[in-house]
């Protein structure tokens, strides 16, 4: 008896076992099924058939994948420096992280914009925002360089950037945090309520150069702007922005941000706003920011001061603005290819709004406001609905869309990507990511007119998906094929940085523009030396400046003496090449900053303060040809107050040394 | 002295016509392959100049010690513009005078020209494969460099090909068409 009660327990714990690993969710491993492998394999020597350019988060910068392979490209420096090329580093790029708080050598990337024509992809340029110390950049498609960083006044935090609109009239910036604005900024943390104020900011895009300038400012009340996008087709001329922490708090938002039920989607009539200034209306206020350009004949940035920005008060001009209230704390707020509709994500909401842009526009026509707040019209939240997406997950982010009237919404809490109809609000699939998804992509899924086909994850949590690497991770993204019914996961790929948003491109967009070389007859840097004969060394004062080329596999000069303790070297290398893929590289020993690397045709300038007496070895720094080891020189430094002379040379070999070694 | 046939002018005056084209195009190309160069380089001899990487090719050359490729060295550059002149007008005149002894001798110009640039090609490239800095950085026992007269060649990671371009084509071309006429002028008129 007493044997089969110990047997009755035994199998009886055998089951639980079995009962409790059953339960446990499948392993990744299982997830991936059929022919995978083969949709994400691009043999040697083809193409990826998309450009990703993804944010880079804490990282500063911008990376360039290729999909479906998921194969790391590129990391382009915007907001950071970056010692591998020297920008940040160099007395060309300086500049281009100058702010009105001096040089800032870091920020926080999040979102891409890529430009647009006509509601699509163009493939001209790359623009992304500074969260940090408010900021927006253009990055050239066809060199891949950060062409130009605006900062913006008034503004605390700058994250529902920097989203374009249809023909790339404007990008905007809105502050994440709202701050006091104006002369009196020494006010109590407790005075938010009155002192506190928010802006967006509509950065004007000129249609031929990109060029950025603020065309005007909003002022709005004092709430957290979060995510935006434009309108498009028949909604263009508007803009919608999500907005957190209506209840105003200034301390533990965790907590007291998240009370009210509902907070706003922003609705901006830019075309309205631009009537109002046609008019005179609007106010130039006093301000000061950064505003740094790339001069691609120099190949050098330069940094001015701007002084004063154009401000419009919605409150007293009307219908610039109106709320449409959203549960809960949104954070996505994102248009659909047809513009009608605009969806969003309230990060703790059960189920997810789809506002129509006509319902919005009859609303405001009927005056059908459930009030105002803070002297903006509140339109009724049923009056704007389209309908809601029921039941969708936990902790909706953001949506993408495809080209079959379907939207992707990515889940942070239930770590999935949903699919479902923008019409009939039906959801059709889910995949698990891995995991807790943030941002996610489809080829052309904000433009009117979506590539599909893919849909890609950026993760914010790792944990077993690679190889481990200690207490910090690499990021993970897995890219999804969207071209059937159902969505199947293809690959995991690790990503640099942290990325949040990101868009991808057809790479024939981009790709027959890539620059290989810049010409060296286009340059027209003050210090290049534009062939060997131009090579020299001139003292100006304590300043040496050594206008230097090179080539493979030499550098002219490359025997520097006269140079003396208390100068300051600037080394200024042209890279004489005319040849594609052929950079070279430029380090002295003891230089307090990086390496500078030179494009073929380009002038970069490396500055060296020199501490000690003694010669010092510089050297070509890339891997250029088969004599790069050779390619090297000596600085020799003397002493304060010697009388060595200047002079410079290369292949140039002195009298005494002649006779051989004994 | 045997006249033509009138097709026999008209083609003649053609030829003669197409010849001002290869002032307008290349007339020899020389390309090169390398592992590091799957894309290839090219340099283009014009009537008057050079095109193409020319500045990458002397850059890579001066490791075997080649001189600098540059257009100034070559007093060809000044003289072939009258070379074609002279044929385009000998061409005319042959279609004018009407003439079989012209025809035979505007054949003739146009194959001596071919040979003469062949033989001055020839030269250069002799020239400059076999007169090498002794300094360079690679010297090879034995090797030198000069390109291939027509057909491709290896030397060292570089396969070089030489041939004709448009306008050698075209040089081609015609002295093909006046060979052709000129033995249907025998066949005709014996």
């Amino acid at each position: 008896m007493k044997s089969v009660n110990k047997m009755i327990a035994f199998l009886a714990l055998a089951g639980a076992i079995v009962a409790v690993n059953s339960c446990k969710p499948k392993g990744p491993q299982d997830a991936v099924v059929g022919n995978a492998a083969e949709k994400v394999y691009v043999a040697p020597g083809k193409y990826d058939e998309f450009y990703n350019i993804v944010s880079g988060g804490f990282n500063g910068q911008m990376s360039v994948y290729g999909i479906p392979s998921g194969r790391l490209f590129r990391i382009i420096p915007v907001f950071s420096q970056f010692p591998e090329n020297g920008y940040g580093f160099s007395e060309e790029t300086k500049p281009m992280l100058m702010t009105s708080h001096g040089f800032v050598p870091w920020d926080d990337l999040h979102h891409i914009a890529l430009s647009e024509t006509k509601g699509e992809h163009d493939g001209r340029w790359a623009f992304a925002n500074g969260n940090n110390t408010p900021r927006v950049a253009r990055v050239s498609l066809k060199t891949f360089k950060t062409e130009e960083i605006l900062e913006l006044p008034n503004s605390g935090g700058n994250h529902s950037s920097p989203f374009i609109t249809e023909n790339s009239e404007y990008i905007v910036a809105g502050t994440r945090f709202s701050v006091p604005v104006g002369d009196n900024r020494d006010v109590p943390i407790s005075s938010y309520k009155q002192n506190f104020k928010g802006t967006i900011s509509f950065i004007k895009i000129d249609p031929t150069t990109g060029r950025m300038n603020i065309g005007f400012q909003l002022k709005t009340p004092g709430v957290d702007f979060d995510l935006s996008r434009a309108g498009k087709g028949p909604s263009h001329g508007w803009f919608f922005f999500s907005c957190y922490n209506t209840e105003q708090a200034y301390t533990l938002l965790e907590q007291n941000a998240t009370q009210k039920d509902k907070d706003f989607i922003m609705a901006v009539n830019w075309k309205k706003a631009e009537e109002y200034i046609a008019q005179g209306k609007g106010e130039k206020v006093k301000a000061k920011y950064a505003h740094n350009m790339l001069n691609e004949s120099t190949h050098t940035a330069s940094s001015e001061m701007m002084t004063e920005v154009l401000q419009l008060d919605p409150t007293v001009l009307k219908d610039i603005i109106y709320f449409i209230p959203c549960p809960k704390s949104p954070h996505g707020c994102d248009t659909d290819p047809s513009g009608e509709y605009i969806v969003a994500s309230g990060k703790l909401a059960a189920l997810i709004p789809v506002f129509s842009f006509t319902k919005i526009q009859k609303a405001i026509a009927d005056k059908d406001f459930e009030g105002e707040y803070a002297g903006i019209p509140v339109i009724k939240y049923e009056s704007a609905l389209h309908g809601e997406v029921k039941k969708p997950g936990l902790g909706p982010l953001h949506t993408e869309f495809d080209e079959k009237g379907n939207a992707y919404t990515s889940f942070f809490v239930s770590s999935e990507i949903v699919k479902w109809n923008v019409k009939s609000l039906e959801v059709l699939d889910r995949v698990p990511t891995y995991y807790s998804i943030g941002h996610l992509c489809v080829p052309g899924g904000p433009t009117a007119k979506p590539h599909g086909k893919y849909v890609i994850a950026y993760n914010k949590i790792t944990k077993d998906r690679y190889l481990p690497t200690g207490p910090e991770l690499t990021q993970s993204a897995q890219l999804y094929d969207i071209s059937g019914d159902k969505m199947q996961l293809l690959l995991d790929f690790p990503t640099t940085g942290e990325p949040h948003y990101a868009e991808a491109i057809p790479a024939s967009l981009v790709m027959p523009n890539s620059t290989k070389i810049f010409k060296i007859e286009e340059n027209n840097h003050p210090y290049a030396a534009k062939g060997e004969k131009e090579a020299k060394v001139e003292r100006k004062g304590n300043e040496v400046h050594v206008y230097m080329t090179a080539i493979r596999s030499h550098l002219v000069p490359d025997n520097i003496e006269g140079i003396k303790l208390g100068d300051v070297v600037y080394f200024h290398v042209t890279n004489l090449e005319q040849d594609w893929d052929v950079p070279h590289g430029f380090a002295i020993k003891g230089a307090a900053n990086a390496e500078i690397l030179i494009m073929p045709g380009e002038t970069q300038t490396l500055k060296w303060t020199p501490d000690e007496v003694g010669v010092s070895p510089f050297y070509c720094t890339d891997f250029c040809s088969a004599l790069h080891q050779e390619m090297q020189g000596y600085a020799r430094v003397s002493a304060a107050g010697s009388n060595i002379p200047l002079k410079f040379s290369t292949g140039v070999i002195a009298e005494e040394a002649k006779s051989s070694p004994k | 002295m045997k006249s033509l046939k009138p097709i026999t002018r008209i083609a003649v005056a053609v030829v003669a016509l197409a010849l001002i084209c290869t002032y307008f195009v290349p007339l020899w190309q020389i390309l090169m392959w390398a592992p590091q160069y799957p894309e290839g380089l090219e340099m283009k001899i014009w009537h008057n100049t050079l095109s193409g990487e020319v500045r990458t090719i002397s850059a890579l050359n001066h490791y075997i010690g080649m001189r600098t490729i540059e257009v100034g060295m070559f007093p060809e550059f000044g003289y072939i513009q009258y070379i074609i002149g002279f044929l385009i007008g000998f061409g005319l005149i042959t279609a004018v005078v009407n003439k079989r002894v012209m025809l035979i001798s505007f054949l003739m110009f146009i194959l001596a020209t071919g040979l003469g640039a062949l033989i001055d090609f020839y030269i250069w490239g002799y020239d400059y494969g076999h007169n090498l800095n002794p300094e360079a950085p690679i010297k090879i026992e034995g090797m030198s460099y000069q390109p291939p007269l027509i057909g491709t060649k290896q030397l060292l990671n570089f396969t070089a090909f030489s041939g004709p371009d448009i306008g050698g084509w075209i040089f081609i071309v015609s002295a093909g068409v006046l060979i052709g006429f000129l033995i249907y002028e025998w066949k005709k008129n014996k």
